[in-house]
C-alpha cells in the first residue's frame, strides 16, 4: 500500500465520518434503544397488566375500531406477543396531527381508554430512520449518512493497517493516543457487526434510494413492478358499497393452520366496504428473513383469496439482509449482543468526533470551534433527550390532548437544551455538566417511575415483575455510566500545555 | 512580482478547490455510476425480471462505496472523471442496448 494512497483514505475516513457524524450518533443510539422496541412500549404503558393470546386479542381489537373507526381506509394491526401485551393499531385518522394513529390497545378490551398516549418504543424506532423529519427527506437524509458510514468504515479499514494488534492495544490517559485506540478497539472489537447493520440498512430504505431497477425493467408501469416483487400484496378496489365484516376469529384460525405457528400482523383494507381484504402474516420473529406468510380473505365471507410465502432467491436475499437489520428473530442473547455491539458503534462515532479535535489541537478556527461545540449537545444530548421523553412519559398528564406527541416535543426540547448548553457553556464544563445531568436524569428515572405506577424497583424484583426489574437495573448501568464519564472529565488535565480554550478533556 | 497564483490565499484555495472536485465525483459521479449499473444489470440478468430487479438493487450498495474509495485514491482528479464518466457511458450503453425486457 502506497503512502499516498493511506493517506487519501484517511481524509476520506475523516471527511466521511465528519459530515453527518452527529447525525449519525442519534441514528445509531435510536437504534440501539429500538432493539428493545417492545420492552421500552410496555415500560411506557405501565397501566396494561393483562395479557391476551393473540388471536383473542385481534378480535378484541376489532371490535373496538369497528366502533370507533369504522371509516378508516385501513386498520393495521400488530398481535401482542411474548415480548409486548398490547395490540399495536395503526390506522388513518383525520383529526390526528399528521392524519394517522399509532397506538396500543388493551388486549382484552381492545380499547385504548384506559393506556396513556405513548408511541413508546415505536418512537425511537420511526425516529432511528425518518428523523422526525417530513417524508421522504428524513429518510434520504438516513440513507445518505448510512452511506458515508459505510465508506468510513471502509475506508477505515484501509488506514488501519495493524488491525489485529490493535485489538489489544488501549493506553488510557494519553491524550490523542488514548482517544484513538478506544476509536480503534470499539470499531474492530465488532467491525463485522458495523459493516453488516450499515449495510443491511442500506437495504432497507434501497427502494426509496434506487428506484432505477423497476424503472429499467418496467418502464413506468411501477405498480406492476410492485406487484411482481410482492405477490402477496392482494388488493382490491373498494366497491363503494357498505359490507360488514365477517367474524375474524375463524380467519385466524385458518391462516395459523397453514402457518402451522403463530399470527403477526393482520391488516384490514377498506373494513367497513363490500370489498373489504383481510390479510393475515406470521409472526416476524419466526424467520430470519424479514418476509412474512401472508393469508388474504375476502373481509365478508371469510373465503381465502390468497396466500403467499416468498420462495424466489433474491427476493429471500433480499428479505434475510432486511431482517438482519431489524433483528426481529433475535433471541435473547443475540439481541443483547445487538444492543452491546450498538452501543459499541455509537462509542466508536463519538470517539472519531472527539478524535477529530484532537489531531487538530491547537486550531482555534471557527470549523474546530463549531465541531467542538456540537460534539458536545450532540453526543451527550442524545441520552438526555431519550431520559427526558421517558421522564416525559411519567410525569405528563393522563389526559393531555395530543399527549403523544407532547413526549415527542420533550425528547426534541431537552436535545435543543443540551445543545445550547454546548454553545453558551466553556466545552469542558459542558460536558461535565451534561453527563452529571444524563447521570441523575437516569438514576432518578427508577424511583420517579416506581412513586407514580407502582411498579419497579424492589416490588418487581419481589414480585418477578422482569421488563420492570430489567428495565430499571438497565438504566441504573447507565446512571453509573454516565457518572463515571463526568467524573473522570472532571479529574482529568489537559496534559499538553498549549492552548487550553476549547480544548477538549482527554 | 510575485503573481496571484503564488500566494498562500491560492495554495488553501486550490486545496479546498481540489477536495470539492473529489468529492463532487465521489457523490454525484457515484451516484450515476450505480444508477448506470442498476440499469445495466437489472436487463442483463440472465433471472426473471423481478428477480433481475431486486439483484442488481442490492449490487449497488457496491457501488458508492467503491467509487468514492477511488475518487479520493486516484493520483490525479482527471483519470477519475475520465474512468467514471467512461464506466457509466459504457453500461448505460449496455442498458440501452439490451432494452426493456418484455
Amino acid at each position: 500500500m502506497s503512502r499516498g494512497f493511506r493517506q487519501s483514505m484517511s481524509g476520506l475516513h475523516t471527511w466521511s465520518g465528519l459530515l453527518l457524524g452527529w447525525l449519525l450518533f442519534a441514528i445509531v443510539l435510536s437504534g440501539t434503544a429500538t432493539v428493545f422496541r417492545s420492552e421500552i412500549s410496555g415500560w411506557m404503558r405501565p397501566e396494561v397488566t393483562a395479557s391476551a393470546p393473540p388471536d383473542g386479542a385481534i378480535v378484541a381489537a376489532i371490535g373496538w375500531l369497528s366502533s370507533a373507526h369504522p371509516k378508516a381506509a385501513g386498520w393495521y394491526l400488530a398481535a401482542p406477543d411474548e415480548r409486548l401485551s398490547t395490540t399495536q393499531a395503526v390506522f388513518d385518522d383525520t383529526t390526528a396531527p399528521n392524519g394517522y394513529r399509532d397506538i396500543a390497545l388493551d388486549p382484552v378490551s381492545g380499547s385504548p381508554d384506559a393506556i396513556r398516549g405513548t408511541l413508546g418504543g415505536e418512537f425511537l424506532y420511526r425516529f432511528h430512520f425518518e428523523l422526525q423529519i417530513p417524508y421522504p427527506w428524513g429518510r434520504l437524509l438516513a440513507s445518505a449518512a448510512a452511506v458515508l458510514m459505510l465508506i468510513a468504515l471502509i475506508s477505515g479499514i484501509i488506514i488501519h493497517a495493524r488491525i489485529f494488534k490493535d485489538f489489544f492495544t488501549l493506553r488510557p490517559g494519553k491524550g490523542k493516543r488514548s482517544w484513538l485506540d478506544a476509536h480503534n478497539v470499539l470499531g474492530v472489537l465488532a467491525l463485522p457487526f458495523h459493516l453488516m447493520i450499515t449495510a443491511t440498512g442500506i437495504v432497507t430504505l434501497l427502494a426509496m434510494t434506487m428506484p432505477w431497477a423497476a424503472v429499467a425493467n418496467y418502464g413506468d408501469d411501477l405498480a406492476k413492478a410492485f406487484a411482481e416483487q410482492s405477490p402477496g400484496l392482494v388488493s382490491r378496489d373498494a366497491a363503494g358499497t357498505p359490507g360488514t365484516l365477517a367474524p375474524i376469529a375463524p380467519m385466524l384460525a385458518e391462516a395459523e393452520r397453514r402457518f402451522a405457528g403463530r399470527i403477526g400482523r393482520v391488516s384490514i383494507a377498506n373494513p367497513g366496504d363490500a370489498n373489504s381484504v383481510v390479510t393475515v402474516a406470521n409472526h416476524d420473529g419466526d424467520q430470519l428473513a424479514y418476509a412474512a406468510s401472508t393469508v388474504s380473505f375476502a373481509g365478508t365471507t371469510g373465503r381465502v383469496i390468497g396466500a403467499y410465502t416468498e420462495a424466489r432467491p433474491a427476493q429471500q436475499t433480499y428479505a434475510v439482509l432486511y431482517g438482519l437489520h431489524m433483528g426481529r428473530f433475535a433471541p435473547w442473547v443475540s439481541r443483547w449482543l445487538y444492543c452491546l455491539c450498538g452501543l459499541a458503534l455509537a462509542g466508536t462515532i463519538a470517539t472519531g468526533l472527539v478524535l477529530w479535535l484532537q489531531a487538530r489541537q491547537g486550531a482555534d478556527g471557527f470549523g474546530h470551534r463549531l465541531v467542538a461545540r456540537l460534539n458536545v449537545g450532540a453526543v451527550a444530548g442524545q441520552p438526555i433527550a431519550m431520559l427526558a421523553f421517558f421522564w416525559g412519559n411519567r410525569l405528563l398528564p393522563f389526559g393531555l390532548a395530543e399527549r403523544a406527541a407532547a413526549e415527542v416535543s420533550v425528547f426534541f426540547l431537552a436535545w435543543g437544551a443540551a445543545i445550547l448548553v454546548g454553545f453558551v457553556r466553556p466545552v469542558r464544563r459542558a460536558w461535565i455538566e451534561l453527563f452529571w445531568i444524563a447521570a441523575a436524569g437516569a438514576g432518578l428515572l427508577p424511583f420517579v417511575s416506581f412513586a407514580l405506577t407502582g411498579r419497579g424497583l424492589w416490588a418487581a424484583v419481589l414480585g418477578g415483575d422482569r421488563l420492570f426489574w430489567g428495565f430499571d437495573l438497565m438504566v441504573f448501568a447507565f446512571a453509573l455510566s454516565f457518572a463515571t464519564i463526568a467524573r473522570r472529565l472532571a479529574a482529568h488535565r489537559t496534559p499538553a500545555p498549549r492552548r487550553r480554550r476549547n480544548t477538549m478533556p482527554a | 512580482m510575485r503573481s496571484v497564483f503564488q500566494t498562500k490565499r491560492f495554495a488553501w484555495l486550490r486545496k479546498r478547490a481540489a477536495f470539492a472536485v473529489r468529492l463532487f465525483f465521489a457523490s454525484v459521479g457515484g451516484y450515476l455510476l450505480a444508477v448506470a449499473a442498476v440499469f445495466a444489470f437489472a436487463r442483463g440478468l440472465p433471472l426473471s425480471r423481478a428477480e433481475a430487479m431486486t439483484t442488481a438493487s442490492l449490487l449497488s450498495i457496491l457501488v458508492m462505496p467503491a467509487a468514492a474509495i477511488w475518487a479520493f485514491a486516484a493520483a490525479r482528479a482527471r483519470t477519475v472523471l475520465w474512468s467514471v464518466a467512461g464506466l457509466t457511458g459504457l453500461l448505460a450503453l449496455v442498458a440501452w442496448l439490451l432494452g426493456q425486457p418484455a
